[in-house]
């Protein structure tokens, strides 16, 4: 029994299909990273599993239990919005109160001033602040409790965003891209605490992001959601080298997969001088060769590899992304170098690109990744 | 670039606008003037700002003596309460259904609220004036507080406001457990307070200088809101006693004026409408 399992939802908005019928599940404790560029559905489908917003058909299961019927407040999902959505009338410390109030407190405990003096309600106040506190110490925000959220910092307001969050402890934990309103420095130091917090807290997490690097360096499991279909979902190193559909492939990696178009013919692929063949059959026709930057070679002296020029450098430090154009096809190919690998090179100047043909990755007319039989080679001589 | 404290062209604008104030509140000034004159300096051909003689406690002693004044205001004090009472407890869960919830009549709602706008109470006055009649209960509160406790435009006001609120806010609320009752006593109220100051002015300037309704349906002094009370006050009282009717009405207004004076910051806020924020 999964902790979380989706079940073929489905949701349309005035004849506009949303979510195609996804399925997912999620092991106990696990960090699952939903990501997607924006407009996929991705926010749909974490307002659909928090209740907030009602699937067209399709089931979503808590550890066992049909959610379908449980209204918002019932269901005992937390989460993290991303513009945190903290009440802004009420400090810190009230704000991570809500949740146990309401859940600890009778209708009439609540109340105000009839409340305070109802027998039982002492005790249940004291532990919620004994809680809020604690809390509080975890994420290191006990200062700033007496404060109300227009006097904290966008970091701040996120940490008392994911305390109120986690102080009643779910059983499924929501995040809704919440460091998108942080700036880079803040975004990357918030990463880790995240994956720190829910090492310790152990409870499943549904993370929503188009961060494709955010996701890949945060998450146990990462699906990747495309135009309201889950096209892969997997490791993390799985959705980088061995992506299931083109999409996935252009969606992950920075800077992104180049896509040359190649043929298909009696079952091998053919490109310049690359042959691949195939293990499954396919249609003569058009395929899509795909191969990650960091493989691909250039050589200055152009005495080996496919005719080029070299259209742009980028230096990024570290690296340098350098921008090419093949003489032949008039396919833009994108290299990542090391900084001495790149030394010699100039905008403008003619280059050979070497394409690994074991490094690359062969898609259908559809996107749908073909496998490409053990051994194929690069040709020797093609210049 | 320096320029002088008072450059030429904001001395212009300063200077009209004071001329437009000035024409604005010249009506208010010459009632505190009058208020102070005597009968003899009223009645001069010559227009003069300031009495001759100071004669405001004389005036002022008439007023409270011919007038029931502390009944009027008290009057107008409980009119008006009562009035934005029931229209802010109606029409804040209302704005807030339409604007947040999604409902089959919500779209007629709206229709209706839009029609509610364009009706005057002037249209609806002589069938409200009969039923009130069949029910006895002309001369009374009821009477006065109740055609009033439906504010269409408390509504679209309100509405326009919680529209601006973040559905994350909302949602945070519900998982958070709230029913929807519970969002509205303990998210939408709280912050609605800039909306419900901006509509405060509105409701009660409205109703504590209206004439027109306690005319129709109010016919005894107890129930008089204080313009009825001062209208009652010429026609049997004064004659033309004008500077001891100045001094009642300069009473009747002083509450109006006091209370802006004291909140404007608050009103300003609440009309510019820049109360939510994070």
């Amino acid at each position: 029994m999964s902790a979380l399992s989706l079940r073929g939802l489905k949701k349309s908005f005035g004849g506009n299909a949303i979510l195609n019928g996804v399925s997912l599940d999620a092991e106990a404790g696990e960090f699952i990273a939903l990501v997607g560029p924006s407009g996929c559905g991705k926010s749909t489908l974490l307002r659909i599993l928090a209740g907030l917003d009602h699937a067209d058909s399709g089931d979503i299961f808590v550890d066992g239990r049909d959610m379908s019927p449980v209204a918002a407040a019932d269901r005992n999902i937390a989460m993290v919005f991303q513009s945190y959505a903290l009440y802004p009338h009420l400090t810190a410390g009230q704000n991570i109160a809500v949740p146990l109030a309401m859940k600890r407190l009778s209708g009439s405990q609540r109340l105000p001033l009839i409340g305070s003096l109802l027998p039982g309600q002492r005790d249940i106040r004291t532990g919620i602040a004994r809680d809020v506190r604690e809390m509080a110490a975890l994420l290191k925000i006990d200062h700033l409790l007496d404060r109300k959220p227009g006097q904290m910092s966008g970091g701040q307001r996120q940490r008392v965003a994911l305390a109120r969050a986690m102080v009643r402890q779910p059983s499924i934990f929501l995040m809704d891209e919440p460091l998108s309103n942080l700036d880079a420095n803040l975004r990357v130091h918030a990463r880790g605490e995240i994956v720190e917090l829910h090492r310790r807290a152990g409870v499943p997490t549904l993370y929503v992001t188009h961060d494709q690097a955010e996701a890949l360096s945060m998450a146990d499991r990462v699906a990747v959601m495309i135009g309201g279909n889950l096209l892969q979902f997997a490791a993390p190193e799985l959705i980088y080298n061995d992506p299931a559909h083109i999409e996935v492939a252009r969606f992950v990696g920075q800077p992104r997969i180049n896509i040359i178009q190649a043929q298909a013919e009696n079952g091998r692929v053919g490109f310049e001088g690359i042959r691949l063949a195939l293990l499954e059959k396919v249609a003569n026709g058009p395929v899509s060769l795909g191969i990650r930057p960091e493989f691909v070679k250039l050589s200055p002296s152009g005495r080996s590899g496919l005719a080029g020029r070299i259209e742009r450098l980028e230096f990024l430090g570290s690296e340098v992304i350098v921008h090419c154009r093949l003489d032949a096809s008039g396919d833009s190919v994108i290299a990542k170098l090391a900084p001495h690998e790149a030394r010699d090179l100039i905008a403008g100047m003619p280059v050979g690109i070497l394409l690994p043909p074991e490094h690359a990755m062969v898609f259908g007319p559809e996107g749908k990744r073909l496998r490409i039989a053990a051994g194929a080679r690069q040709e020797p001589a093609y210049v | 670039m320096t320029s002088p404290a008072f450059p030429f062209g904001r001395i212009v604008r300063f200077a009209l606008l004071s001329l437009g104030a000035l024409i604005i509140l010249a009506p208010y000034i010459f009632m505190i003037s009058t208020a102070g004159k005597t009968q003899s300096d009223i009645f001069t051909s010559s227009l003069t700002l300031i009495p001759q003689h100071f004669y405001f406690a004389e005036n002022f002693a008439k007023a409270f003596a011919k007038v029931p004044m502390t009944t009027l205001l008290w009057n107008g004090v409980i009119v008006c309460g009562l009035i934005f009472f029931f229209q802010v407890v109606v029409a804040i869960p209302c704005a807030y259904a339409m604007a947040k919830l999604k409902f089959r009549a919500a779209r007629l709602m709206m229709v209706l609220v839009m029609l509610g706008l364009l009706v005057p109470i002037h249209a609806t006055a002589l069938p409200l004036y009969v039923a009130f009649d069949k029910m006895s209960l002309l001369n009374s509160y009821t009477s006065l507080v109740a055609p009033f406790t439906i504010s269409v435009f408390a509504i679209f006001m309100f509405l326009q406001f919680f529209r601006a609120m973040p559905d994350d806010l909302l949602h945070a609320a519900r998982l958070d457990g709230m029913s929807e009752l519970g969002i509205i006593a303990r998210v939408i109220v709280p912050n609605a307070w800039p909306a419900v100051t901006a509509f405060a002015i509105f409701s009660v300037v409205a109703h504590w200088n209206d004439l027109y309704w306690p005319l129709i349906v109010v016919s005894k002094q107890a129930y008089a809101t204080p313009p009825l009370g001062l209208m009652y006050f010429r026609a049997a009282e004064a004659g033309d006693d004008y500077g001891a009717l100045m001094a009642a009405t300069l009473i009747i207004t002083l509450p109006l004026v006091a209370a802006f004076l004291l909140a404007q910051k608050r009103f300003v806020e609440g009309i510019t409408m820049t109360g939510l924020k994070g």
